[in-house]
């Protein structure tokens, strides 16, 4: 089912929530709504669930109205972020619980209810586990049994509030994936909130990135890591370095650095470029563009390294990360000096007169020589 | 009004009120008429009285002491059953709410045989000279009694929750036990203490049953304010009644606001910062 | 210096700590209740039997579980009500009516039976239209249940609201998404959720409407065999110097005390975590 979402604002007393968001989401999607706390994306879930409901704004579900729907009519299953199991309840009774609430008449034979609960334990991998209490499961049992107690009642819409939230990484990152298999082998619409861009990076085939109650951007995985829209999208998602640039003879200019000829035709005299640390290039050539940077520290991680690197050009400490084989290669120490300069960066006008980002002016730079 | 997810608020809100409203409300607002349709004047000479003036010192000062009695028994008495294990503990921690569950009737008469000049302990205290039953101090014990449960009560899970880790950092500064105690547990507890004190107060300030077998119920003397709104039901003076009643009320009601003043002071650290 | 073994006159301090609690509660506690039963076996048992199986004494039992039987249910469902409203909800005027829901605790007896002589007795708002009517509800039985609902009305509300409070209402919207109806939802999540501090409430607010003397006192009217609640029976009797009969009737009460002080220990220590969340005291 497809889902429009139209100009939907919730104001609480002193701030807005959700300020007119607008959003698609596609039959069959896998959506995530990222973003850190209080950004709204909780809010926009419990919007979708009928558990709150929106200052103005529609939604509309294949045409008719989401939002006049009662939370029991919506056909939607909703697994909170603590679960909400029943804590009187067993892992078998909690599955069954949405069927045995139906009207007399819509309601399945009790033999047919225990052989639909049977399925979804095995579906979730909890088969044995029907008689145990929530009390009595681990963290990531607990999280399959609301997992199973939603799609019990076979949901058109399948909501996740920070699914992952409550778990250690090692769980964490095993229930992703088999979350991730069951949504392809299930085909349902799955809309799931976190904060946490790995997760959301990994999991969605499209991510909103939430700010303040609006949407900054959405697009696939790649699509925001690659071409953040906006500078909080930059900041939000993976790292980034923060350069100030100056208009120095008509050209952009940072630290005796700059990007070449922009696309704005030399109007704005102030910009700010991010630049990822693994676009950050450590072997530039002294004919480039470039600074020259001293190595302060050198932060092992795993299979790559973050490098402190000291620019007394721009006054700055800027981090790059480089695999831990190149690294190993280029014997590089603490204390050596370096010459660097982006690889890619995104760059955004700022307005003369007050300083903030100019709304829809970004550019893509990329070096050609080094890219 | 915006929907709410829920069902039940609408029902529960005029139950409620539907039932607060007979069953309290309605009621004492009947008091409030009955006493104001006297005049200020008659109010006056009705309460300035010296039986009602005494009755009311009596009720209202001996709850005072009897609650400041508890809050010093009940923190003692907390204090022990929280930190310490000993044989009949958890014995005596059942037995802490017998006041509670005990009819005040049946307090009553026990007090007072046991301390009637021919009770086991009347006859002791008598041998020097000490009269507990049918004097004040009768009056006293017996509202000491039915406060006790409420300070030892109301302490109890605060102590539990409170951190040892705040007294051994207190110890690990230099601080001596009295120093711990007075210093940093006391303070800790005193928004607790004092809500137990104002529970033991109203409870004591309006205390019935237990209080007339023991006091004796000399006017003037050992007479409670409540047992003299009896009388003067018995008299068929309602109007007397309710002027007294009215007055108990509104006495126990600003004692209880200055109580909650204090504790809001006391508890000024929890408050979020402005 | 191990906290395992103090030095002497530290545990000479504890001792004495422990000594003062316990001496106090035996003096305050245990005394008064051995008095009740020793003064009412004191003629013997077959004496203690004959007095309680006085038709008078029948007849105040009967009337007691008639009065509680009644104040008990009514204040049972208000409690449930008033604590859904008060934990599930935001509204203006909530602390207000939360002063209100508590107002009982801080009203005296024997006001609480004045007002209703006030409302109902001859002389008051209604009077003279119910006497009219031929209805009678102050010294008669519907005087005694009132004013026992009034003193025993805060018992449910106070054990739920915290209790509901700290348990939150996630399970009751997860129940809603998952399609159950109002009244599903409530049989089906929160009652079982609440059980044993209802029953907890129930308990405490039983043991006063049994026990109450001071408001009933005052609309009782004192008519032996009719409006004489145990209590009221108890008075009556300490009044004639039935002293045997007065501790007999009042160790009947002290039974139910101690009973229900049995039950409530049995309930926290064995469904402590179901029932906390509740401030103990402020009964």
């Amino acid at each position: 089912m497809a889902l429009e979402l139209s100009r939907l604002s919730r104001h609480f007393t002193g701030f807005a929530a959700l300020h007119e968001v607008s959003l698609r989401i596609a039959p069959g999607e896998f959506l995530a709504l990222l973003g850190p706390s209080g950004s709204g994306k909780t809010t926009l879930l419990r919007i979708l669930a009928g558990l709150d409901h929106p200052d103005s704004g529609s939604v509309s579900r294949d045409g008719e109205d989401f939002l006049a729907m009662g939370a029991r009519e919506r056909g939607v299953g909703l697994v909170f972020q603590h679960y909400a199991l029943f804590r009187h309840l067993n892992v078998a009774e909690n599955v069954a619980f949405g069927l045995r609430v139906r009207p007399r008449r819509q309601r399945p034979s009790p033999a047919e209810i225990d052989a639909r609960v049977q399925r979804l334990l095995e579906r979730v991998q909890l088969q044995g586990l029907g008689r145990r209490y929530p009390a009595q499961l681990s963290g990531g049992q607990r999280q399959r049994v609301a997992l199973a107690r939603a799609l019990a009642v076979e949901p058109g819409l399948l909501l996740l509030d920070e699914p992952f939230g409550a778990l250690d990484a090692q769980v964490r990152v095993g229930l992703r994936r088999w979350l991730r298999e069951l949504h392809e082998e299930l085909g349902l619409t799955t809309v799931f909130v976190t904060h946490d861009q790995e997760e959301a990076l990994e999991l969605a085939d499209r991510v909103a990135v939430m700010n303040q109650g609006r949407i900054e951007q959405i697009g696939t995985p790649e699509a925001i890591y690659q071409k953040p829209a906006t500078p909080f999208v930059c900041k939000f998602i993976g790292k980034a370095n923060h350069l100030p640039l100056r208009r120095v003879q008509g050209r952009l200019d940072a630290g005796g650095w700059t990007p070449g000829d922009d696309p704005w035709q030399g109007v704005p005299a102030r910009a700010v470029a991010y630049v990822r640390p693994e676009q950050l290039a450590l072997d530039v050539p002294e004919t480039a563009p470039g600074w020259t940077a001293r190595l302060r520290h050198v932060y092992p991680a795993g299979g790559i390294a973050h490098l402190e690197l000291a620019v007394d050009a721009l006054a700055q400490v800027l981090e790059a990360d480089i695999a831990a084989e190149e690294l190993a290669r280029c014997g590089l120490q603490p204390g050596a000096v370096l010459r660097v300069a982006p690889r890619s960066a995104a760059i955004f006008p700022l307005d003369d007169r007050t300083g903030d980002t100019v709304a829809g002016g970004r550019w893509s730079w990329s070096c050609r020589r080094h890219g | 009004m915006r929907r709410r997810i829920l069902p039940g608020f609408g029902l529960g809100l005029g139950y409620t009120l539907a039932y607060l409203g007979l069953v309290v409300l309605l009621p004492l607002a009947a008091l409030a008429w009955k006493a104001s349709g006297l005049g200020a004047a008659e109010l006056w000479r009705l309460l300035a009285a010296p039986r009602t003036l005494a009755a009311l010192k009596l009720s209202f000062g001996g709850a005072l002491l009897a609650a400041s009695v508890n809050a010093l028994a009940g923190l003692l008495v907390a204090w022990v059953l929280v930190r310490y294990r000993f044989p009949g503990r958890r014995l005596f921690d059942a037995l802490i709410d017998l006041p509670f569950a005990l009819p005040t009737a049946v307090a009553g008469i026990a007090l007072t045989t046991l301390y009637a000049p021919n009770g086991w302990l009347g006859g002791w205290l008598g041998t020097f000279g000490i009269k507990v039953a049918y004097t004040p101090l009768g009056v006293l014990l017996a509202m000491v009694f039915v406060g006790f449960p409420f300070v030892v009560r109301t302490l109890q899970p605060v102590l539990e929750s409170l951190e040892r880790d705040v007294e051994e950092a207190a110890e690990s500064l230099g601080a001596r036990r009295r120093q711990v105690f007075v210093r940093v547990i006391l303070p800790l507890l005193l928004p607790t203490l004092l809500t137990g004190f104002a529970l033991a107060l109203a409870r004591a300030v309006g205390e019935y049953g237990s209080v007339i077998f023991i006091a004796g119920n000399l006017p003037s003397y050992s007479e409670i304010a409540p047992l003299l709104i009896v009388q003067k039901l018995e008299q068929f003076d309602y109007a007397g009644a309710a002027a007294l009643g009215t007055a108990m009320l509104l006495a126990s009601f600003a004692l209880l606001l200055a109580v909650t003043l204090l504790q809001r002071w006391s508890h000024r650290w929890a408050e979020p910062a402005r | 210096m191990s906290a395992r073994r103090p030095d002497l006159p530290l545990r000479l301090r504890r001792g004495a700590l422990v000594l003062a609690a316990v001496g106090f509660m035996a003096l305050f506690l245990l005394l008064p209740l051995a008095v009740v039963f020793v003064e009412a076996l004191r003629a013997g048992v077959t004496a203690y039997l004959a007095s309680i199986r006085q038709p008078e004494t029948l007849a105040a039992i009967r009337l007691t579980l008639l009065v509680a039987a009644i104040a008990v249910p009514l204040n049972l469902v208000f409690g449930v009500a008033a604590a859904w409203l008060m934990a599930r909800f935001e509204f203006r005027g909530k602390a207000l009516l939360g002063a209100f829901i508590d107002l009982p605790f801080s009203v005296s007896p024997v006001v609480a039976g004045l007002v209703y002589v006030l409302l109902f007795g001859a002389q008051g708002w209604f009077g003279p239209w119910l006497d009219a009517h031929g209805v009678r509800l102050v010294f008669a039985v519907p005087g005694l249940v009132l004013a026992t609902v009034f003193v025993t009305l805060p018992f449910v509300a106070r054990e739920l609201i915290p209790l509901m409070q700290a348990q939150g209402s996630e399970e009751e919207q997860a129940a809603r998404v998952l399609g159950a109806s109002g009244w599903q939802m409530f049989a089906r999540v929160t009652l079982p959720n609440i059980r044993w501090a209802l029953l907890y409430g129930v308990l405490l607010c039983n043991a006063r409407a049994m026990g109450e003397f001071g408001a009933v006192s005052v609309v009782s009217g004192h008519i032996r065999g009719l409006t004489t609640t145990m209590p009221l029976e108890v008075e009556m009797r300490y009044n004639e110097y039935d002293f045997a009969g007065a501790f007999a009737v009042a160790s009947l009460l002290a039974l139910l005390a101690l009973l229900t002080l049995a039950v409530k220990s049995l309930l926290e220590w064995r469904y402590g975590g179901e029932i906390a969340g509740r401030a103990r005291g402020g009964h």
